[in-house]
Order: structure tokens, then C-alpha cells, then sequence
């Protein structure tokens, strides 16, 4: 019994020194700075001077007379309500398509999965040549089938729907591998006897399907909405937040007030209001799914 | 007879189908490249030139020498290895002890990491430029490379707990018999057959580390210092950069990604598959 204890104190013991990596790295690259944007958001602060504390003046501001902000949660609400879902169905639709066991069908999911190796900055410099208004091929294939050619990231109407319609490049990348190893997971059996019951394709798709994969679809919508929220790179890259702030996202826009005007405390404050956006979208998300998520087992 | 040919029909158009969207989504990449491949007068051309003939191949050298991408792309992988380091040993060494040893707040503290996959970096992004600012650590590559040697992050440190979880507890027991310590089960019966796990792991933090922008462009201001998508970006505002120069120049950057992916695919699927797994 003693011993028993004493291997336990052990176990404990390498338990926590070999886990201590990530629980200094959790306190020190998470938990701290969380607290520390909090705490600054409270101050005024630029670089070489100390942090003042000014209390809710920089929520204050943000709320009562920043246009811009308000700008920018406008142009990632609009561009989130259009990714999440055209994404995540996009990506669905393509895991079942992939679905199939035919010959030579690992050539055509590797085709598909190919956007998802590249990103960044390459891509977005990609995007800028296919969009480009009179050069770009885009604009060259929709002239040819007599269709409206837009002048896409130089016309502020458009320039989120390009954006949008760039992101769709990656349906078939991770979203897409994760749906279809939900997909290979669902019993045969299942459909088998959805059949001997009389049910076309669809009813075996909104009896079987969407239910046996649900866990994964709230997954992947959880996460897109986290992602889509952390636009970036391509509104750096691709129109400087232009033309007239219809690409202004809302991390482009904290990413200007941090790093190009060295408004600190002003800029903890929109993160923190990020944070908090995020934080209430999942948990909205998690409660909701009582609703139509079904756990087998 | 009649329903055999009925089958061909529906599986040719699926083909048929399937074909057209995978042409979609390599297009662009092909178009990359072919758009790298042609002199500076035919890029313009109306109808557009779909392969260059001869193709140019020496475009690629000249926009690769407009910039030094070659100190880039050392720079680049100065900063991908040592990152590989940092997140191949702790992740593993992390995710064996929640997969493995009883402590004392386990589950829990696995649960609250599970949370920081779900925090956006920006919400801790500035008293981190303020730390390291304080430290002198800007224009350093520092703060790209230290948060790596802290676990290597929630996503990979689930997936090698879930793949520890696979191999059976027997292994553990039977070294225990033998006078191995839990750092020996670790380093010499568990690892060796965590690698395609850590493959995975690898690939993922390759092609995170590779393309990210966000964090390089914080703290790296000095341009000898650049990585290749930082280069990248600052190739663009060049005077008198062409297009042809600008998609050689990505294409090139793209390429060790493309590249491992087309080798290393089977462990892509893999990791993703595993992380997707229910407990």
C-alpha cells in the first residue's frame, strides 16, 4: 500500500516536470498576456512611455466615436456570414463527392487539397493576378461568357466578394479530410437499413448523414468562425483595408492601431473586444448544438 | 447487361465531374507558374498565352536575384528548424504525460489547453511585442522562435496524445518490469513508434511556420532579417516589378510546401484524421 503510494507521488511528480513546458508556456504565452491585454486596456500607452490609466476611456471611444472600428466589425461580420456557411457546406459537399470508392479518386482528392499547401502572402499575391481587372484571367473568362466583369478588389462593392470567393479555394483542404473521415465512420449498416425502409438519397443525407457527422460539423463551425474572425493577410497584401475601408478587417484594423499608430492600450482594448466576440460566438455555438449535435455512444 | 451500361454511364459523368473541379482547383496554381514561365510582353496578351513557348525558365533566376531571396530563405529556415526543434521534443514530451502519467489537475488543465486552440493570437499579441520590446528582443528572431520550446501548442500536443492513446499500455508496464523510468518509456519504447504522428506534427508546424506573416512583420524591421513571405510582400511595392516576377518569386516560396506535400501526404491525412477523432 505504501509503495503503491509512493509510485504515485512518483508518476505525479514526472507528470507535472514533463508537462512543465507547457505549463510555463500556457502561463507565460496565454494566461499572462490575457490578463496583461485586459489590464492595458484600461491605459493609455505608447512605447517609450509608461501605461496610463485612463479606465473605460478607450472602450468609450471605441464604442461612442471610432467609425473605423465599427467599420471593421461591419466588413468581418459581413465577411464571416458569407464564409462560415459557404465553407462549411462547400466543404461538406466536396467530402461526400470524394466519398466514392472509384478507381483513381485519391488523384482527384490530392488535386483538391492542393490549395491548402499554400497560403500566406504567395497566395494573396496569386489572387491579386487572377482578380486583376483588365489583365486578370478571371475577368478574361467571364467576358468570354458574355458575363459582367467586375473591377473586384478596386471597386469597394466588390472587394469583399473576392475575398469571399478566395477563400472558397480551400474547401477542399482540412475541413474537407476531417468531413470525409466522418463520413468513412458512419456504418454502412445505416444506410442499409434507411434502404429496406424506402429512403431516397436525401432522407438518408438528413437522417444518417447529417446526424452520425454533426459532432464534426459543430467542430469545423466553431473553428471557421474563429478563423474568418482573424482575417489579415490578404487585406494587408491584397487593398491596405481599400478601396474607401470596404477590406478594413477588424484584426487589419488592430494590427494599424498597435503597429503603425503605437496605440497600445487603445489596441488591448480592441483585442480584448475581440476576444470577448469570439468567446460569446462559441459559447452560443456550444449551446445551440444541444439542439441538433447527436453523440453516438 | 442494360444495368451494367447504365453504371458506366453514371460513373463517367461522375468523372466527368470530378475532372472539372479538380481542374478549378489547380488552376491557379498552374496558372502561377505558367504566368512565371513568360516573357514581360506576352503576360498581357489577349487571348492570354496558356504555355509560353519556349518557356522562359530563366525568369525565375532573375526575380529570385531582384531581392535577396536567398538570405530569405535562409533566414526562413534558420527560423523553421529551430522551431521544429522546440515543438517535436516539448509537444511530445507534454503530450506524453497527459496521455500517459496521473497527476494531480490533468484532465482539467488538458481541457483549459483544448480552450487556447480556440483563442485568436491577437488577443495576446501585444504585451507579448511589449515583453520582448523590453527585452530587446525586437528584430530578433526570438519571439518567433522561444513560444516553440513551450509545448509547441494545444493542436499538436492533442494530436500526440491521441496517438499515444493508440499504442497499447502494455508496452509501458512491461519497460516498468524492466527498470525503465518514465523518461526512458518516453524516449526509447514510445517515441519510435510515435513517428508518423510526429511527421505529422512536423509537416503542420513547417507549413505554419512557413507562410506566417502576422508575427514576422511585428518584430522584424530590418530587412536583412526578412523571411521569404515578408520579402515577398516587400518585393511587390519594388518599382517596376512584373507580374511574371511576382508569381516566380511565389512560386518559389510555395515550393518546399508543394513539394513535402506531394512526399509526405499520407501523414496529412493522417494527423488531420487523428485530431478529428472522438475521445
Amino acid at each position: 500500500m505504501k509503495k503503491a503510494s509512493r509510485l504515485m507521488v512518483k508518476e505525479a511528480r514526472d507528470g507535472y516536470l514533463f508537462a512543465s513546458p507547457w505549463i510555463i508556456g500556457f502561463i507565460l504565452f496565454y494566461l499572462g498576456p490575457i490578463l496583461a491585454t485586459l489590464f492595458l486596456s484600461f491605459t493609455e500607452y505608447k512605447i517609450p512611455l509608461t501605461p496610463k490609466w485612463i479606465g473605460l476611456e478607450n472602450y468609450y471611444s471605441l464604442f461612442m466615436k471610432d467609425v473605423q472600428f465599427k467599420v471593421s466589425l461591419y466588413n468581418t461580420a459581413y465577411y464571416t456570414i458569407f464564409v462560415v456557411p459557404l465553407s462549411i457546406c462547400g466543404s461538406l459537399a466536396m467530402a461526400m463527392l470524394m466519398n466514392k470508392n472509384l478507381r483513381g479518386i485519391t488523384v482527384y482528392r490530392t488535386a483538391v487539397y492542393l490549395p491548402a499547401v499554400t497560403s500566406g502572402v504567395a497566395v494573396a499575391l496569386l489572387w491579386m493576378w487572377l482578380l486583376n481587372p483588365s489583365m486578370g484571367i478571371i475577368n478574361y473568362v467571364l467576358g468570354k461568357l458574355g458575363l459582367p466583369q467586375p473591377l473586384w478588389l478596386q471597386d469597394e462593392k466588390w472587394a469583399k466578394p473576392a475575398l469571399i470567393i478566395m477563400q472558397l479555394y480551400y474547401i477542399g483542404g482540412n475541413t474537407m479530410v476531417v468531413f470525409l473521415s466522418g463520413l468513412q465512420g458512419v456504418p454502412q449498416s445505416l444506410y442499409e437499413a434507411a434502404e429496406i425502409d424506402g429512403a431516397n438519397w436525401w432522407h438518408k443525407f438528413r437522417h444518417v448523414t447529417i446526424p452520425m457527422i454533426s459532432p464534426i460539423i459543430l467542430f469545423n463551425l466553431i473553428m471557421a468562425v474563429i478563423n474568418s474572425f482573424q482575417v489579415f493577410t490578404q487585406a494587408f497584401v491584397m487593398t491596405q483595408g481599400g478601396p474607401n475601408n470596404s477590406t478594413m478587417f477588424y484584426v487589419y484594423y488592430l494590427y494599424n492601431v498597435a503597429f503603425w499608430w503605437g496605440r497600445l492600450g487603445y489596441a488591448a482594448a480592441l483585442a480584448w473586444i475581440l476576444f470577448v466576440i469570439v468567446f460569446i460566438l462559441t459559447v452560443i455555438q456550444l449551446k445551440l448544438s444541444g439542439r441538433w449535435v447527436y453523440y453516438a455512444g | 447487361m442494360k444495368k451494367k451500361e447504365f453504371s458506366y454511364i453514371v460513373n463517367s459523368i461522375y468523372y466527368i465531374v470530378l475532372t472539372l473541379i479538380a481542374v478549378i482547383f489547380v488552376f491557379p496554381t498552374f496558372w502561377m507558374v505558367t504566368t512565371a514561365l513568360k516573357p514581360t510582353k506576352d503576360i498581357f496578351k489577349i487571348p492570354p498565352v496558356w504555355l509560353p513557348k519556349p518557356p522562359h525558365w530563366e525568369i525565375f533566376r532573375e526575380a529570385w536575384h531582384k531581392r535577396p531571396f536567398n538570405l530569405y530563405l535562409k533566414n526562413s529556415l534558420i527560423i523553421v528548424t529551430l522551431d521544429l526543434v522546440g515543438v517535436l521534443f516539448t509537444s511530445s514530451l507534454v503530450a506524453y504525460s497527459f496521455a500517459r502519467l496521473r497527476w494531480p489537475g490533468r484532465d482539467i488543465f488538458f481541457l483549459i489547453t483544448l480552450c487556447t486552440l480556440m483563442l485568436p493570437s491577437q488577443v495576446t499579441i501585444i504585451p507579448l511585442f511589449i515583453i520582448f520590446n523590453r527585452l530587446g528582443m525586437v528584430n530578433t528572431y526570438y519571439p518567433l522562435v522561444l513560444p516553440s520550446f513551450f509545448g509547441g501548442g494545444a493542436f499538436n500536443i492533442f494530436l500526440l496524445r491521441q496517438y499515444y492513446k493508440t499504442l497499447p499500455t502494455d508496452l509501458d508496464d512491461a519497460a516498468r518490469i524492466d527498470g525503465c523510468n518514465n523518461f526512458h518509456i518516453y524516449w526509447q519504447i514510445l517515441l519510435p513508434l510515435m513517428k508518423p504522428a510526429l511527421a505529422a506534427v512536423a509537416i503542420f508546424t513547417f507549413m505554419g511556420q512557413w507562410n506566417s506573416f502576422l508575427i514576422p512583420l511585428i518584430y522584424l524591421n530590418d530587412e536583412r532579417k526578412f523571411t521569404l513571405p515578408l520579402g515577398l510582400s516587400a518585393f511587390r511595392y519594388e518599382f517596376e516589378v512584373s507580374w511574371n516576377h511576382l508569381m516566380a518569386a511565389s512560386f518559389l516560396t510555395l515550393l518546399p510546401c508543394i513539394v513535402i506535400f506531394f512526399i509526405a501526404q499520407k501523414f496529412f491525412i493522417q494527423g488531420i484524421t487523428l485530431t478529428g477523432l472522438k475521445e
